[in-house]
This record gives structure tokens, sequence and C-alpha cells, in this order.
């Protein structure tokens, strides 16, 4: 009994040394860079790729000074400020220590992060960009504005937990060129693996809040702020399969194309990140995203729609006949690239109705780019529709043009009437 | 040469000519605003006109400015009361806001009768009062000071207060005593609300609402005197 008692306790003690180990070991990798003339230049433009700004970067607030509120399931993180200012910022922060944070998750003091600091991304990226980056954080004028400490829900609020997290779901890793794939196609998985951080929506998060498998970008709801985003993979959630690079790059560039317009979220992400891109990276991006495997080709198992249903997708068109024809036209072809189709349109197709929902209920402007600096957008008719009546609309285009997809309840609108806009 | 070159009236003629060509062209460039601009319409009335709801704000013909430094509230935080608006304006620049702020300024639209005056003599008597003289026992400037003697504001961005309902100008007051309505600092409006009782913002926002528009419905070219207070909205 003593000896069973014994053997429990030391497979426990090895299995604690374990998990100590790998979520609090740290990967030193190369030496620091000789910061070139050139590096501030280059960190500003991988500072765009990141979007360091979105988080880093309060509504109307001093660009870098932090301040933004981080919602996620387990409470609020206050995104800190990362101006070279000694005592608010990260004025004292050499860059080894800036390495540190973006390579292994760790701050100045050692402390470890939370991940909404999204560094299973960032630990993908070089040594010499993370030395530009830090040459160019280095370069803005210091800002003082204290941090705030996340509010986070107990258990959560316990940094040691980060250790088991970690143990499960981070590895310090730099991106590692394909042999096997040409220069475009690596400068792509680089920038859509790395900076460009695009699982942290693109790929569902399980209970933890971790991104199952960083390659996957098979589309998911975004925790909190109630969008879905849609699969950048193959034909599977109706994901990019039809779309082609050029549209991809539009859409990246200008915020509008021949085959969509952003909306919620990625607007933010056009806005601040992708448009500052050069058109050779976005490229880049695209021919990746374009590459990753095709999942099964997209069915909807939906039922066959009863007599009911169809009562109701009459309802909708004769609304959408009053509301949406003028722009979005009796073909649902829309007038690409402003106003977009919605035959055949996987933001309308998707199994979850969230994006249409909101985008009747709430509307919505694409970002001012250089490429569309005058965006079209889509009236809110949250105060002209009832919840009933958005729901037959949506189920209406859902279900026309050859679309076919689940119908809409009102109770589905009503869920997302009043949700929270920020 | 052509022979309409040959004389200056020759060629005066063909510029004009020329011009009378190109007109329509700019004209077309111009209107493409309105279509731009028809999301704020579903909630503002058509060309910003308002609608029965009295809880969304009549736009067309307030000064360009104005609603400018509102859409810039709204995209940069200052303004936290209506989400929609901030989430509708968020990702826009400067020069399209403008843009649109100007196309709704221009609208030059009747407008309905106000409403009739619930509140009783002495509530509206306190009201008017406030709105010509002020109170200068609390340090309350007459809203005429600032807003114009006819209270149909002063350009370029000094709204107007009349044609506007009771409860939007209610919601307004409560909003800047929560601080979730703000302008650039010095925030005028913010300290006048917060030296007004709630008597008498229930009694100014009564008689306002209560107001005939005047035969001209356009912002004063210009102030009555000097501003009582400074505005980080109207620098001077």
């Amino acid at each position: 009994m003593k000896r069973i008692a014994l053997f429990i306790l030391g497979l426990l003690a090895v299995l604690a040394a374990l998990t100590a180990y790998l979520g609090l070991r740290e990967d030193t990798g190369p030496p620091a860079t000789l910061a070139g003339a050139d590096a501030i230049a280059r960190g500003a433009y991988l500072a765009r790729a990141g979007d360091c700004q979105a988080c880093h970067t309060a509504r109307g607030g001093t660009p870098f000074a932090g301040g933004r509120a981080i919602r996620t399931p387990f409470g609020t993180i206050h995104a800190p400020n990362i101006t070279p200012d000694k005592e608010t910022g990260i004025g004292s922060w050499s860059a080894d220590d800036f390495w540190r944070a973006l390579h292994n998750g760790k701050g100045k003091d050692g402390k470890l992060l939370y991940p909404a600091f999204p560094y299973p991304n960032y630990t993908k990226v070089t040594r010499a960009d993370s030395d530009a980056l830090h040459a160019y954080f280095m370069s803005l004028p210091p800002v003082r504005q204290a941090n705030k400490e996340p509010e986070l829900r107990f258990p959560f609020n316990q940094r040691m937990l980060l250790v088991a997290w970690r143990a499960l779901y981070f590895r310090p890793d730099i991106y590692t060129e394909q042999a096997q794939q040409n220069a475009e196609w690596n400068r792509g998985a680089y920038l859509v693996q790395g900076l460009g951080h695009c699982s942290a929506c693109h790929t569902p998060r399980n209970i933890l809040g971790a991104t199952a498998d960083k390659r996957d970008l098979g589309g998911g709801m975004i925790p909190m702020l109630d969008w879905y985003a849609a699969s950048l993979t193959g034909e599977s959630e109706a994901g990019l399969g039809n779309w082609e690079v050029q549209h991809l790059v539009d859409l990246m560039k200008t915020g509008i194309s021949a085959r969509g317009v952003v909306s919620g979220p990625m607007s933010e992400v056009v806005r601040e990140s992708l448009q500052h891109l050069s058109d050779q990276d976005l490229r880049a991006m695209a021919v990746y995203l374009k590459s990753l495997p095709h999942g099964e080709p997209y069915v909807s198992n939906t039922a066959a729609l009863t007599p009911e249903d169809e009562r109701r997708i009459k309802q909708g068109a004769a609304l959408y006949e009053k509301h949406c024809v003028e722009c979005h036209k009796d073909t649902g072809t829309g007038e690409p690239p402003h106003f977009p189709p919605l035959a055949g349109n996987r933001a309308i197709l998707l199994d979850s109705p969230v994006n249409p929902i909101r985008a009747v209920m709430h509307g919505g402007y694409p970002p001012s780019t250089g490429g569309n600096p005058r965006p079209f957008g889509m009236p809110p008719f949250g105060n002209v529709l009832s919840d009933e009546e958005a729901a037959t609309v949506v189920s209406f285009i859902r279900n026309n043009w050859g679309n076919r997809a689940s119908m809409v309840t009102g109770q589905q609108v009503n869920r997302y009437r009043t949700v929270q806009l920020d | 040469m052509p022979k309409a070159f040959d004389s200056f009236p020759g060629f005066a003629a063909v510029a004009l000519l020329l011009a009378a060509m190109l007109a329509p062209g700019t004209a077309g460039a111009d209107s493409d605003i309105a279509k731009r601009a028809a999301p704020c319409m579903t909630c503002h009335g058509k060309e910003g006109r308002a609608t029965n709801d009295g809880y969304y704000p009549r736009i067309a013909g307030k000064p360009a400015g104005y609603l400018f430094n509102q859409l810039r509230n709204f995209r940069d935080g200052r303004r936290e009361q209506y989400p929609l608006m901030t989430y509708l304006v968020q990702h826009l620049s400067d020069d399209y806001l403008k843009e649109m702020a100007e196309y709704f300024a221009a609208q030059d639209l009747p407008y309905p009768p106000p409403q009739p005056a619930a509140a009783s003599p002495a509530v509206l008597e306190r009201g008017r009062a406030l709105a010509a003289n002020g109170d200068a026992s609390k340090n309350i400037p007459a809203c005429m000071a600032c807003h114009g003697k006819a209270l149909t504001g002063v350009a370029p961005s000094l709204p107007g207060l009349l044609g506007l309902p009771r409860d939007y100008l209610l919601g307004q007051f409560g909003a800047w005593r929560e601080g979730a309505r703000r302008a650039a600092a010095p925030d005028c409006m913010g300290e006048i609300t917060n030296r007004l009782s709630l008597e008498d913002i229930n009694a100014v926002s009564s008689w306002l609402a209560a107001q005939p528009m005047p035969p001209d419905t356009k912002p004063a070219a210009s102030l009555p005197g000097k501003l009582p207070v400074a505005c980080g909205s109207f620098p001077q």
C-alpha cells in the first residue's frame, strides 16, 4: 500500500516537473542582429503586418500607448503601453527582452504573458524582424500612460496556470522555410502564420482559448466578438474555393473585391494592417492561403424546406424587394465591387447565420483605404425590421438564386440585436 | 486655328460651351455622395430630415463643422452613447466624414411644425429665460450667446437648437452629465450641463422643442459676440 502511494507521488512529481519544464522553458534563439540603417522603416512596416496598433492603441488614443480593453471568455485584458517610456512603456527593454516577449511569450521580468498577446504566432518571427520591430518602437515618442492590470476571473487570474497552458499549447519555434515551396509561398506562410496572426480569429479555439492547430484556419466563431471568421482553407465552410488570388489581394488591399466586401472585425484589420502591405506581400499571403489543403467540398446538410419555410421565404422576398434590391439586385448579383453579390456568397452561406444577421441589423462600412477612400456602406436595418422580418429576409437570401442554407429564426436575430458592438 | 478662336467673343463662347458640357459630369460625381451616405438615412431619415422617431435627430441643414466634429467624436470614442454610430464610422477617414458632413449640411429642407408643449407656463418661461438670458447666479450663459440669436446655430460648427425633439435634447443633457457625450477639450457644453439642475434641463428642453423655426432656418454667419466660455470644438 505504502509502495503504491509512493509510486503515485513519484509519478505526480515527474508530471509536475515535465509541465514546469515545458511551460517555462525558453528558446534563446539566434543572437541579436546588427540594426541596419533601414531597421526603423522595416520595423514600421512589420508593425503594420502584425497589426500591433489594433490592440496597443485605444480608440482615439495615442498610437501604441496601450489601453484598449481586449475582451476574452476569461475576463478583460488591457493591452499595455509599448511606447519607449521608461516607466510605463517598454523604454527599458533591450532587443533581447523584446525578442523574449515575441519568441517566448515572457515579459522583461520573466513574467509569463497571457496569450491574448498572440505569441503562439509571433514566435514564428525571425530575430532580424524582431530587432527591426524593437528599433521602430524605440524610435517612437515616449508616452507616459500607466498600464491597467488584467481583470480576469478566478482561476484565470492566477498567472502560474499559464505554465500548464504553455506546456500544452505553446512551442517556441521560428518559421522554417519549406524547401519544396518557392520563395513567394514561403513569404506568404511566414506572414500568415507569424505576424499576420490570422489563426487568432480564423482558427476555432478550444475551451482553454487555444487555437487547436495553428495551420488549420478552418473558420470559427470569434470569442466575445460574436462574428464568424470564415474558413481560409478549401471548400469546407464555404471556404476560399472559388476565390482567385487577385480577389484576395483586392480584399486585403482595398476592403472590397468582386466576391465580397469586408465586414465586422476584418474591416479594422484591412484599415490598420493589410492595406499598408506591399502588393507583393499580399500576393504571397493569398498564394499561400490558396494552397492550403482543401477539405471536403461544401455540402449544406439542410433539411428540405417545409411549406412554413416557403411562406416565410416569400415574406422575406417582399422585404428584399423593398429594402435590398436597389443595391443587391433582383438577380442577387449586386454591383461588385461596391455592392457584394449575395448569390453564391460564402459569407451568406455559412452554417452559422451570424454574419448576414449582423450585416442586416447593424449594417456597416468597409474601411476607407488608399484603394477605396469613399466606401459605399450597408444601412443598419435594426430599427426598421422586427426580429422575425429580419429572419425572413436572411432566410430568403440564404435560399434564393441557387443558395441553400438553413432557415433563420427571429430568436437567432434577437440574440444579435443587442450584441456589444465594440 | 478654328474660326471661333479668331475673336475673344468666339473664344469665350467656346469656353462657355465646354464648361456647360463638363458641368453634368461634375454634378454626377457630387451626387453619388447621397448614395454613399444612404446608410445614415435609415435612422436619420431621407436626406437627413429625421423620421417620426424622436430618438434620432435631424441632421439636414446642421452646420457642416458641427456634423464633422460629431462624426469624429463618435469615431474616436468621445461620444459613447450610441455604439451603432461609432460602429458605422469607426474605419472612415477624416476626408470622407467631412464630405458626408458637408452633404447633410447642404440639405435645405422644410421643417415640420414643433411639438406641442406639455410643460406648464412657468416651466416654459424658465426655459425661455435660460435660452435668452442664461442664469448669471449659476454661471450659466444664455443658449443664444453661442447658438445664435435665432438659435439656428452659427457656422461653421455651432449647432442649431430648434427643430429637435424634446426626448433627443434630454438625451444629450443626460449623456453630458454621465460623461458619455464629450467633445474636444475644453468641453464647454459638458461644463455648462454640470451647472444645470434637472429642473433647468427639463425647462430649457421643453421650451426649445416647442419653438417654431424662424423664416430663415440657416445657421448665422457669425457669433453675436465673443463666446462666453472656451470651446475646443470652436476655437477662437
